[in-house]
């Protein structure tokens, strides 16, 4: 391990390796101290960037901060590195890659050939040097769109995940839950239940549900229901009507050894899904959820901070072409993400990191109660990920998960959003709220009393009282 | 504006009346395309409570007597972390037995046992208070029924779940249930978890575990839930294993049926 240092002033900063100065710089969040690798006090972590802005990004490539032979997340991100994609940015240092990036020469179409050139710690040690806007400006140049049964990332778009959890899986009450996100316009990105159990039978009878739903309202988006990839493996097996396949990932190999996967049991999964041939516009068949701190949880974080694992998450992600991909970013807890600061920095880390590796990256505006975090924080992070172009939020009543037991974006909160910086749905599935009475852009929900036509039947199929 | 006016511009919806159905906040009206004043300051109030959840003390004097009476022996241990702040940013510390508690265990001698039961606080010691002993009234008959023998049962104070290991494999016992507070959602500051784990002993991941989760009485039944834990014994006990490897298959009675019953969204078009 090569020791790395900086002099200041007559001072000579020193970082026993390349993993250490990166954490080091890393801005300050409780997982990193947790872990035992922050900055030391406020001025070695500047120093500390000082120091990494100097570095060639090249030392990358030469220096793994996980071994090659150990670690098949570092295979599969140095065997896939472009050189020549690569190019444009050779020869610049960290702290020049900053400058080149924010400059007008990096633009969208730049952006998109340079990703396969770009390892996620070269991403991870950028980030580490930008402030927030620096973070939304780069993120928003970024485009990267995908599709399956709609088409997801386009610029001035902004979808969402109707996420009707219930904490018993009944039909019923998740139900009442599509019902409401689909008449406040909500549902683009996804439908995705986080189910309560991983039951292979329970997972089956939800694909179906959810499936018929989509059909028989003609809705132009995708389910998921998401359970480990290998249930999802099974539930294809057993012949459920399966859109998109999910799986929690982390970036390295003993982490994803904690979630039960390594990168063979992904293709296995993403190989099920496409044999479907269920996508009409696209076959981006894969869901990632990723997180800081999920590496240090499962106690597989090599000595690195959180945010550069969290990138190589990314790396893991894109090997699959995903259809969507978030961070849940505080879903964790404040042992990794202490309040509503460290949030809202980590979630702008995430979609700059994710998009400029080419990753179609929308986030979990999130807090648990046990989190110094409230909706103020969420409303200040769903704004700038607004604003710097994220492809999708969640969507859930009222900002309450009643399952999972904490609080994301509501879809009250899409509608602000949407307002607020004119994004509009995804084009096929806006259509679709048109036609349907429910949504018009630039007028926002277009009833009141009386239900669209399409889902007047609902309330007496309910055996509601009128 | 008189009340009359404020009203006027809120939308009401409709389909509110399927809040019956569940306790997701459905149809909560709109100001424009807002949240109306009395839902948003609603969720203040529940979030207030829940955060206050969060640092509530397990009352281990209430809950001794009730363990006393279940199992051959009951001991009182506590983790590492000192208290709520420290359990808060060190989760590792809540993994691990402090000194004093490992030494007890140390201390007992005891023959080989089948099967451990931890209680620990976790992030609601309010669901241990509420729904342990229910949940152990409906579990221990099963476990008695499958021909298990017991471990004394350990009340753990400021623990996280991988601290059922060491105190599982301190006690010789071939699995560990851990029964935890689940962190507090806003609509359910109780909810109680249940993690399984073959052959317990400190290093195992979660991915070793099985979890059986929202055990309160609006989620998932005592029955039920003791039900999918008997299951998970009996097929750990076949398999040598348990987590990823052990896939629920069990037919649970589950509301979801063919998720067609009740589903509005999906009425029969015969």
């Amino acid at each position: 391990m090569a020791e790395h240092f900086i002099d200041i002033g007559g001072r000579r900063y020193r970082f026993e390796s390349l993993g250490a100065l990166m954490a080091a710089a890393s801005p300050r969040r409780s997982g990193d101290e947790l872990a035992g690798i922050a900055a030391e006090s406020a001025e070695q972590r500047a120093a500390a960037q000082m120091a990494l802005a100097e570095l060639p990004l090249t030392t990358f490539l030469d220096e793994p901060l996980i071994p090659y032979e150990t670690d098949e997340i570092t295979r599969l991100i140095l065997d896939r590195h472009d050189r020549t994609a690569f190019a444009p940015v050779a020869s610049l240092s960290v702290g020049e890659f900053r400058n080149w990036l924010l400059s007008e020469r990096a633009d969208g179409g730049t952006l998109k050939a340079l990703a396969p050139g770009l390892t996620p710690e070269m991403v991870a040690a950028v980030s580490k040097l930008m402030r927030v806007q620096d973070l939304v400006l780069v993120g928003r140049k970024c485009e990267v769109v995908t599709r399956f049964r709609n088409t997801l990332g386009l610029p001035g778009r902004l979808a969402t995940r109707l996420q009707p959890n219930h904490p018993t899986d009944d039909a019923a009450g998740i139900a009442a839950s599509i019902l409401d996100g689909l008449l406040y316009a909500s549902g683009d990105a996804v439908i995705g239940i986080n189910p309560a159990t991983d039951n292979t039978g329970t997972v089956v009878t939800l694909l179906t549900m959810l499936d018929e739903i989509i059909s028989r309202y003609e809705i132009p988006t995708q389910s998921c229901v998401l359970t480990h990839v290998t249930t999802a493996i099974e539930a294809i097996e057993r012949g459920a009507p399966t859109d998109l396949v999910f799986q929690s990932i982390a970036g390295t190999e003993a982490a994803n050894r904690g979630f039960g996967i390594d990168l063979s049991l992904l293709r296995e999964g993403q190989d099920a899904a496409r044999s479907l041939g269920r996508g009409t516009l696209g076959d981006n068949v894969m869901y990632f959820e990723t997180g800081q701190g999920s590496a240090l949880s499962a106690d597989a974080h090599h000595g690195l901070d959180q945010q550069t694992l969290e990138a190589r998450a990314y790396g893991v992600a894109r090997e699959f072409s995903p259809l969507l991909v978030n961070t849940v970013v505080g879903f964790i807890g404040p042992e990794y993400l202490f309040d509503g600061k460290q949030i809202i920095r980590a979630g702008l880390e995430d979609h700059f990191c994710g998009k400029l590796l080419g990753v179609p990256m929308g986030c979990d505006i999130c807090y648990t109660n046990h989190a110094e975090a409230d909706q103020d924080d969420m409303d200040m992070l769903l704004t700038l990920l607004g604003a710097a172009g994220c492809n999708y939020i969640m969507g859930i009543p009222g900002s309450d998960d009643i399952m999972l037991n904490y609080q994301t974006t509501s879809f009250h909160d899409a509608l602000y959003l949407r307002e607020v910086l004119g994004r509009r749905p995804a084009p096929e599935f806006e259509t679709w709220l048109e036609s349907s009475g429910i949504y018009r852009h630039g007028k926002g929900i277009a009833f009141a009393n009386a239900l669209p036509a399409r889902f007047q039947h609902v309330l007496a199929d309910a055996g509601a009282p009128t | 504006m008189t009340q009359r006016d404020s009203r006027s511009v809120t939308v009401v919806n409709p389909w509110r009346r399927l809040r019956d159905l569940t306790d997701a906040r459905i149809g909560l009206g709109r100001a424009g395309s807002s949240l109306p004043t009395d839902a948003q300051l609603a969720f203040q109030m529940d979030h207030a409570r829940a955060r206050d959840a969060v640092h509530m003390a397990l009352d281990t004097e209430l809950l001794m007597p009730e363990l006393d009476a279940r199992f051959p022996l009951a001991l009182r241990l506590h983790s590492q972390a000192a208290d709520r702040d420290e359990y808060l940013r060190r989760p590792d510390l809540g993994r691990r037995l402090a000194q004093a508690s490992a030494d007890e265990l140390a201390r007992l001698e005891l023959a080989p046992s089948d099967v451990s039961v931890c209680v620990v606080d976790g992030l609601s010691a309010r669901a241990i208070h509420a729904q342990v002993v229910p949940f152990l009234d409906a579990v221990l008959p099963a476990i008695e029924r499958l021909g298990l023998s017991l471990a004394p049962v350990a009340l753990v104070e400021q623990g996280r779940v991988a601290i059922g290991d060491p105190i599982g494999e301190a006690l010789g016992a071939r699995m560990s249930v851990v029964l935890i507070g689940e962190r507090p959602g806003l609509s359910s500051p109780d909810s109680l978890g249940v993690y399984f784990t073959w052959a317990p002993q400190s290093g195992r991941r979660d991915s070793e575990r099985n979890c059986i989760s929202n055990i309160r009485p609006r989620g998932l039944s005592y029955a039920n839930a003791a039900k999918l834990l008997a299951y998970l014994m009996r097929e750990a006990q076949a398999l040598g294993a348990s987590g990823v490897a052990l896939k629920d298959d069990s037919e649970v009675d589950s509301q979801l049926g063919d998720g067609r019953e009740g589903n509005f969204l999906l009425p029969s078009q015969d």
